[in-house]
C-alpha cells in the first residue's frame, strides 16, 4: 500500500506540471482526490490493514493528500496569474494616440500678469484697491499737481466725457482716492484700464493697462522706494536683473525717477533691442509723492512722506511673452489665447 | 534737444569723451536718446582752389576744372555751374570715400579723364533740411581761404558728435546750449563760462530810427528790442553756418542766422523785422481783430481771431507773437535797418494760437514750455554783439524795454536733515551746498538751514522738495543705498470682490472657457447689431466728446456686442468652436447729459459657439454659481429680449431679484455678426453674484440609512415645462427626496400629438431612519394626484 501511495503521489505531481488550464486541473483534482478518486479508493482499503500499520499508512496517506492539494493550489495560482497577464496582453493599446475631446480654459495673458503682479505686492504687504475707469479731471489731473496747461490735458491726448469728466489717463487717481479715503499710513497697489488718445498700431492702443503703487508713512524715503522696486523687479524678471534709477519729471512726485531694467533680450550684454545700451528703457516711473499731492488729500506733508510708482502692464506682458504687437492682447484670437 | 559737443565746449572746459558725457548726464537727469556722428563716412576730401574752368569739348553740360590741392594740380570734370576761378572747394581725391558708400576713381567723361570730384554739401553727408537754399544745387563753395590740401573734416568739424536729449517739460531752460552747459558743469563739477556780452560801438539814438512800442495785451509779459543800422545782408561766415547746421538749423542769411544762433545758445526766440517796412516805424502788440488776416513768413495767409496775440506796425499785423513773423516785414537782401525783438509772451496764449493755426515753430515750442522773461535783454544784446563781430551792421544806441511786472529771483529755505530723510541718505550740508552752487543756485548755509536764491530761469524750482530733487540727482539716485521699509507689519490683501473674481475665473477656465478682454468703448452701431429697439435702456449711454472714431465713441452698457464681435472674428478666421468669458465693466449714466461720474457695474459674460447647447450653458452657470454657494436659482422663460431667441432664453433670479439672462442668441444678431453657427450667451450681474456668494461650507453627515428609488413617468401637454412638474414633486417630497433625476422625455408613438412623456427617477432617503414602503407609496400617490390635478398629467404605465 505504501508503494501504491508513493506511485499515486509521484504520478499526480508529475501530471500536474503539464496542466495548462484550470479545467484540466480540476479534472485531475477529481481524478486523484475526488470522492471516487484514486487516493480515496486506496484509503477505503485501510480496513484490511493491521492495527499497527493503520496509523502509519494513515499518516502517509494524509501527507500525500496534503502534498497533492498544495501542488494543486500552487498550479492554480500560477494559472490565474498567467491568465491575467494573457488578458492584459490582449488588451494592449497604442499609447501614442492623442485625442482632443476635452477642453481646458486659458487665462488672458495680460490679466494673469496683473494677477501675478498683485500677488507679488500682496506678499510685500500691499493691499489691492480698485478705482473707476471714468474719473474726474480733479482726481486725474488737478489733485495730482498736473500743470493747468499741460499738453496731456488736451483733447488730443485725453478722452473727455464732459469738461470735468474723462477716461482716466493713468491709474494715479486711485492714489488720490485711497489717500482721501484711508489717510496715512497707507500701502496700496492698484491695476486697471487706462486710456489715451493714441491710434492703434504695433505699440499703441487707446486702451491700455497700468499698475500703480503707493506707500505713505512717517520716514518713508527714496532709499525705501529703491529697495521695494528692486525686490519687485528681481521677483518678476529674475534675480540677475539690475536696475538703474534715472532722475525724471512727473508732476505728482518730487524727486521723480525713471527705472531702466537690464535688457531682457540680451541680459545686459547689449543688443539691437536695447540700442546696445544693455538697458530696457523706461519700464517704470516712480518718485517721492509731491508734498502738494499729500496736502491735496488732507495728509500732513511734513509728518508723512511717501513714494509712488507706476508702470505699463501691456509692455511688461509683451516683454514677458515676446509679443511684438500690442493688438494681439485686444484681438482675443482663440489661437492666441490658447497659447497661455 | 540736440547738443553739438564742440558748441558745448565753448562754455566749459571738460576732458570727457562723448560717451562719458552722455552717461553722466543721463544719471543726473538729462536722458540721452542718441549720439550721432557728424561724419557720415567722408574720407580723403581736401580743400582745393579752382585755377581755371574750361568748357568740355564734347559735352555741353560739363566743364573741366584745373584744381590745386596743394601737393598737385588735378583735372576734374563737373556738371556744376556755380563755380568761379579762385573758389575754394571740397575735392574728393581719387580713393576718397563719400557717405553714400561711393569711392572716387579716375573716371572718363567723354574722352577726358577726371581725377576726383568736387563736392556739394549733400555729398559731404549733410541733410537736405539744413543745407542753405543757395547751396542746395551745386558745389559747396568755402567762403574763406584755407590751406590747400587741408582735410575737409577739420574745416567742417566732421569728427565731432552731437547728443540728442529728451528734455522733461519742467526744464525748458535745458532747451539751450548754455542750459545744457550748466547741467554739464554741475554734473562733472567744472566751471561754466557764459559769454561776456559787450557791444563796442553804438551809434546814434534809437529814437532817430524807431517810434517805439505800444503793448496793449497782458499776454505780452515783456517786449525788448534794439535797432541795427547800415545792415549788409549776406551769407554768414562758415563758422556760424556750421554751428547752425550741426544743431539742425538751416542757415539763411547773416542777421537771421544770428537770431537763430542766439536762440539755440540761450533758448530765447528772437525776431528780426525789416524796419523799413514798418508803417509808422512803430510796433503795437495787441490781440488780433476778429477775422484779421496776415501772411506769415512761409507765404501762407492766416485767419486770426481775438484770441491770437499779434505784433503789428502802425497799420497791419507783422507777426504772430511767439509763433511766426510776417511775410511783408521779412529780412531781404536790400534790408538796411533791422529791429531785433526779444520778447516774452504768455505760454498759454502761444500754445492756443499755435495749435489753432496748426503752426508749430521752434519759437512757439519754446514759448509753450515757458521762458524766463529776464532772458530777453541778454539775448538781444548778444545778437547785437555778434552783428558787430561779423560786421553785419552797426548797433544803434538805446533800447525798447516794456516790462511791467518784473520777475525777481525767489529764495527757498532747505532743511538739510529733511533732504536726508526724504532721500534716505546721509549727505553733509556742505556737500549739499556744493551741489546747489554747482548748478548756479546761489546758496548759503547758516549752520542750520540752507538758503538758496533761485535764478529766474529755473521755472521748476518753487519748494523745498524741488531742491531736494536737485541734491538727489547730483548725488545720483543710483548711489542711494536701498533700505527696507520699516514700520508696522502690514498684511497685504485683496478685496473680497477681487477674490471672488479670481475664483470665478479659475472655475470657468477649469470648465474649458477662455478669458477674453475687450475695449470699454464701443460703436453706437453695436446696439443696432444686437437688435435693440431705439428706445432700449441700453442706448442711454455715456458718449466721448473726442473719440478716436465712431467705433470707439460710446462707453458700453452691455458686454454682448464685444463678445459677439470677437466670436465672429474667430469664426471668420476658421476657428471651429470658441468658449469664452469676460468680466468687465459697463457704464450707466446717472443722468443725461452726464453731470456726475457714471455708475460702473461689473458684468460676467459667458458665451460660445460649437457643439454644445442651451442646457450645457445652463449647467455651466449653475455649477459655477453652485461653487460660490449660490443655489436655488430661479429660471423663468424670457421671450421678449430682442437680442435672444424667444423660445430658448431664460431669466435668472434669486428670491425675485434679477441676476441676468441666459440663452441662444437671436438669429438676427447672429446674422448681423456674420456667424453661421448658433451662439449661446449669458450675461450676469457680477456685483450681485458677489453679494450672494456664500463661501461658508457646513458639512452634512454622510447618510447612514438606505435610500429607496421610484420611477415615475407622466404624459403632459407639450407646453408644460418640466420645472413645473419638478416643483410639484418636490413640494410633496416632505424633505425626503434625496435626488430627482429627469431620465427621459419621449414624444411620438402611442403618446399622441401635442403631448410628451416625462420620466423621473426619484430617490428617497431620510438621514434619521429607514423609510417604510408605505410612507413612500403615500408620497407617490400625493405627487401623482397633484400632477393630474394641476397639470392635467396622465400617469404612464
Amino acid at each position: 500500500m505504501k508503494e501504491k501511495l508513493g506511485e499515486i503521489r509521484s504520478r499526480a505531481l508529475q501530471t500536474m506540471d503539464n496542466v495548462t488550464s484550470l479545467g484540466e486541473l480540476e479534472d485531475l483534482r477529481v481524478k486523484f482526490l475526488g470522492k471516487k478518486g484514486e487516493l480515496t479508493s486506496i484509503l477505503k482499503e485501510m480496513g484490511r490493514l493491521s492495527k499497527e500499520e493503520r496509523p502509519v499508512i494513515g499518516q502517509i496517506a494524509n501527507e500525500v493528500r496534503n502534498e497533492i492539494e498544495n501542488k494543486i493550489n500552487c498550479v492554480k495560482e500560477e494559472l490565474i496569474e498567467k491568465q491575467k497577464y494573457e488578458k492584459m496582453e490582449k488588451e494592449k493599446i497604442d499609447i501614442s494616440i492623442s485625442t482632443n475631446k476635452e477642453r481646458i480654459g486659458h487665462r488672458h495673458p495680460l490679466l494673469s500678469t496683473i494677477e501675478e503682479l498683485e500677488d507679488l505686492f500682496i506678499s510685500m504687504g500691499f493691499t489691492v484697491v480698485d478705482g473707476p475707469e471714468i474719473e474726474t479731471v480733479e482726481n486725474n489731473f488737478d489733485a495730482l499737481n498736473s500743470p493747468e496747461n499741460h499738453p496731456s490735458r488736451d483733447l488730443s491726448d485725453t478722452f473727455y466725457i464732459t469738461e470735468d469728466i474723462l477716461l482716466r489717463t493713468h491709474t494715479s487717481p486711485v492714489q488720490i482716492r485711497a489717500m482721501k479715503e484711508y489717510g496715512a499710513p497707507l500701502r496700496i497697489v492698484s491695476a486697471g484700464r487706462t486710456f489715451r488718445f493714441d491710434d492703434v498700431d504695433d505699440t499703441h492702443s487707446p486702451m491700455f493697462h497700468q499698475i500703480e503703487g503707493l506707500v505713505v508713512d512717517e520716514n518713508i524715503s527714496m532709499a525705501n522706494l529703491i529697495h521695494t522696486l528692486d525686490i519687485f523687479i528681481k521677483e518678476l524678471f529674475g534675480k540677475d536683473m539690475k536696475t538703474r534709477y534715472r532722475p525724471h519729471y512727473f508732476p505728482f512726485t518730487e524727486p521723480s525717477a525713471e527705472v531702466d531694467v537690464t535688457c531682457m533680450a540680451c541680459r545686459g550684454k547689449g543688443c539691437p533691442a536695447c540700442n546696445n545700451t544693455g538697458w530696457s528703457m523706461e519700464l517704470l516711473g516712480c518718485g517721492m509723492v509731491h508734498p502738494k499731492v499729500l496736502e491735496n488729500c488732507g495728509i500732513d506733508s511734513d509728518k508723512y512722506t511717501g513714494f509712488a510708482f507706476g508702470m505699463g502692464i501691456d509692455r511688461i506682458t509683451m516683454v514677458k511673452y515676446g509679443l511684438n504687437d500690442i493688438r494681439l492682447l485686444f484681438d482675443n484670437d482663440n489661437r492666441f489665447l490658447e497659447q497661455f | 534737444m540736440l547738443l553739438p559737443i564742440r558748441w558745448l565746449k565753448d562754455y566749459i572746459e571738460i576732458d570727457k569723451t562723448t560717451r562719458e558725457l552722455a552717461d553722466g548726464l543721463t544719471l543726473s537727469g538729462s536722458h540721452v536718446e542718441s549720439i550721432s556722428n557728424f561724419n557720415k563716412g567722408v574720407e580723403n576730401i581736401v580743400v582745393g582752389k579752382i585755377l581755371n574752368i574750361e568748357k568740355h569739348p564734347n559735352a555741353d553740360k560739363l566743364v573741366i576744372c584745373n584744381v590745386d590741392v596743394g601737393k598737385e594740380k588735378l583735372i576734374i570734370a563737373t556738371g556744376a555751374n556755380n563755380l568761379h576761378v579762385g573758389d575754394f572747394v571740397p575735392v574728393a581725391l581719387v580713393g576718397a570715400k563719400l557717405p553714400n558708400g561711393i569711392s572716387i576713381e579716375v573716371t572718363n567723361f567723354r574722352g577726358i579723364d577726371s581725377f576726383g570730384m568736387l563736392c556739394s554739401l549733400r555729398e559731404l553727408g549733410y541733410s537736405d533740411t539744413v543745407i542753405p537754399k543757395e547751396s542746395k544745387e551745386g558745389i559747396f563753395i568755402l567762403n574763406k581761404e584755407y590751406p590747400l590740401g587741408m582735410d575737409i573734416i577739420d574745416i567742417l568739424n566732421l569728427d565731432d558728435q552731437a547728443i540728442e536729449f529728451e528734455i522733461t517739460p519742467n526744464r525748458p531752460d535745458c532747451l539751450s546750449i548754455i542750459g545744457m552747459a550748466r547741467e554739464t558743469a554741475a554734473t562733472f563739477n567744472c566751471e561754466l563760462k557764459e559769454p561776456e556780452i559787450e557791444i563796442k560801438n553804438e551809434a546814434d539814438k534809437i529814437d532817430d530810427y524807431f517810434n517805439g512800442v505800444e503793448v496793449k495785451s497782458h499776454n505780452c509779459v515783456r517786449f525788448y528790442g534794439k535797432v541795427i543800422k547800415d545792415v549788409t545782408i549776406k551769407e554768414s561766415p562758415l563758422w556760424l553756418q556750421s554751428r547752425l547746421m550741426e544743431a539742425g538749423v538751416r542757415p539763411i542769411s547773416n542777421i537771421v542766422d544770428i537770431t537763430n544762433f542766439v536762440m539755440l545758445e540761450y533758448g530765447q526766440p528772437l525776431h528780426a523785422y525789416n524796419l523799413g517796412k514798418l508803417d509808422g516805424k512803430k510796433i503795437v502788440v495787441r490781440q488780433a481783430n476778429e477775422n484779421e488776416v496776415m501772411a506769415t513768413l512761409d507765404g501762407i495767409e492766416r485767419n486770426l481771431s481775438t484770441n491770437d496775440l499779434i505784433i503789428a506796425d502802425g497799420k497791419n499785423p507783422i507777426g504772430i507773437a511767439g509763433v511766426m513773423g510776417g511775410f511783408d516785414s521779412e529780412i531781404t537782401k536790400d534790408t538796411k535797418q533791422v529791429f531785433i525783438e526779444g520778447a516774452n509772451f504768455s505760454d498759454k496764449s502761444v500754445r492756443l494760437t499755435s495749435k489753432k493755426l496748426g503752426l508749430r515753430t521752434e519759437a512757439s515750442a519754446r514759448f509753450e514750455k515757458g521762458i524766463d522773461p529776464n532772458l530777453c535783454e541778454k539775448a538781444v544784446n548778444r545778437v547785437c554783439q555778434l552783428v558787430e563781430l561779423i560786421g553785419a551792421g552797426t548797433v544803434v544806441k538805446g533800447e525798447i524795454d516794456i516790462y511791467e511786472q518784473k520777475v525777481e529771483p525767489k529764495t527757498i529755505t532747505l532743511r538739510p536733515e529733511r533732504a536726508n530723510k526724504l532721500l534716505g541718505t546721509e549727505i553733509s550740508s556742505n556737500k549739499m551746498l556744493g551741489y546747489l552752487n554747482g548748478l548756479g543756485l546761489k546758496s548759503i548755509y547758516d549752520g542750520k538751514l540752507i538758503h538758496t536764491t533761485i535764478p529766474t530761469y529755473r521755472l521748476d524750482l518753487s519748494i523745498e522738495a524741488d531742491l531736494i530733487e536737485e541734491i538727489g540727482r547730483l548725488y545720483g539716485l543710483h548711489n542711494i543705498e536701498s533700505k527696507p521699509l520699516i514700520g508696522a507689519l502690514t498684511r497685504g490683501e485683496k478685496s473680497y470682490k477681487k477674490n471672488i473674481e479670481d475664483k470665478v475665473k479659475s472655475i470657468l477656465t477649469g470648465l474649458g472657457f477662455n478669458e477674453v478682454m475687450t475695449y470699454s468703448f464701443i460703436s453706437p452701431k453695436a446696439y443696432d447689431k444686437i437688435n435693440l429697439p431705439q428706445d432700449a435702456i441700453e442706448r442711454q449711454y455715456v458718449k466721448l466728446i473726442n473719440p478716436l472714431g465712431e467705433d470707439y465713441s460710446v462707453m458700453r452698457t452691455t458686454l454682448l456686442s464685444n463678445m459677439m464681435e470677437l466670436l465672429s472674428r474667430n469664426y471668420n478666421h476658421g476657428v471651429e468652436s470658441m468658449y469664452a468669458f469676460e468680466i468687465g465693466n459697463i457704464f450707466i449714466p446717472k443722468s443725461l447729459p452726464v453731470k456726475d461720474l457714471p455708475i460702473e457695474k461689473k458684468l460676467l459674460s459667458i458665451s460660445f459657439y460649437g457643439d454644445k447647447d442651451f442646457y450645457y450653458l445652463k449647467e455651466i452657470v449653475e455649477k459655477t454659481l453652485g461653487r460660490l454657494g449660490i443655489k436655488d436659482i430661479e429660471f423663468s422663460r424670457e421671450e421678449n429680449n430682442p437680442s435672444f431667441h424667444p423660445g430658448r432664453t431664460a431669466k435668472l433670479s434669486i428670491k425675485g431679484e434679477s441676476l441676468g439672462i441666459l440663452g441662444e442668441v437671436h438669429i438676427n444678431v447672429i446674422n448681423n455678426y456674420d456667424l453661421k453657427e448658433r451662439v449661446y450667451a449669458c450675461l450676469l450681474d457680477f456685483d450681485k453674484i458677489v453679494e450672494l456668494t456664500n463661501l461658508e461650507i457646513k458639512y452634512k453627515p454622510l447618510p447612514k440609512y438606505p435610500s429607496m428609488s421610484r420611477d415615475i413617468a407622466v404624459v403632459v401637454k407639450e407646453d408644460i415645462m418640466v420645472g413645473e412638474i419638478e416643483k410639484i414633486i418636490l413640494k410633496h417630497g416632505s424633505g425626503l427626496i434625496d435626488s430627482l433625476e429627469l431620465f427621459d422625455i419621449y414624444r411620438g408613438g402611442q403618446i399622441g400629438e401635442g403631448l410628451k412623456s416625462v420620466a423621473y427617477s426619484i430617490t428617497y432617503r431620510s438621514y434619521e431612519r429607514t423609510l417604510t414602503e408605505m410612507e413612500i407609496n403615500n408620497i407617490q400617490k400625493l405627487i401623482i394626484a397633484d400632477l393630474e390635478n394641476s397639470l392635467d398629467a396622465k400617469l404612464r404605465s
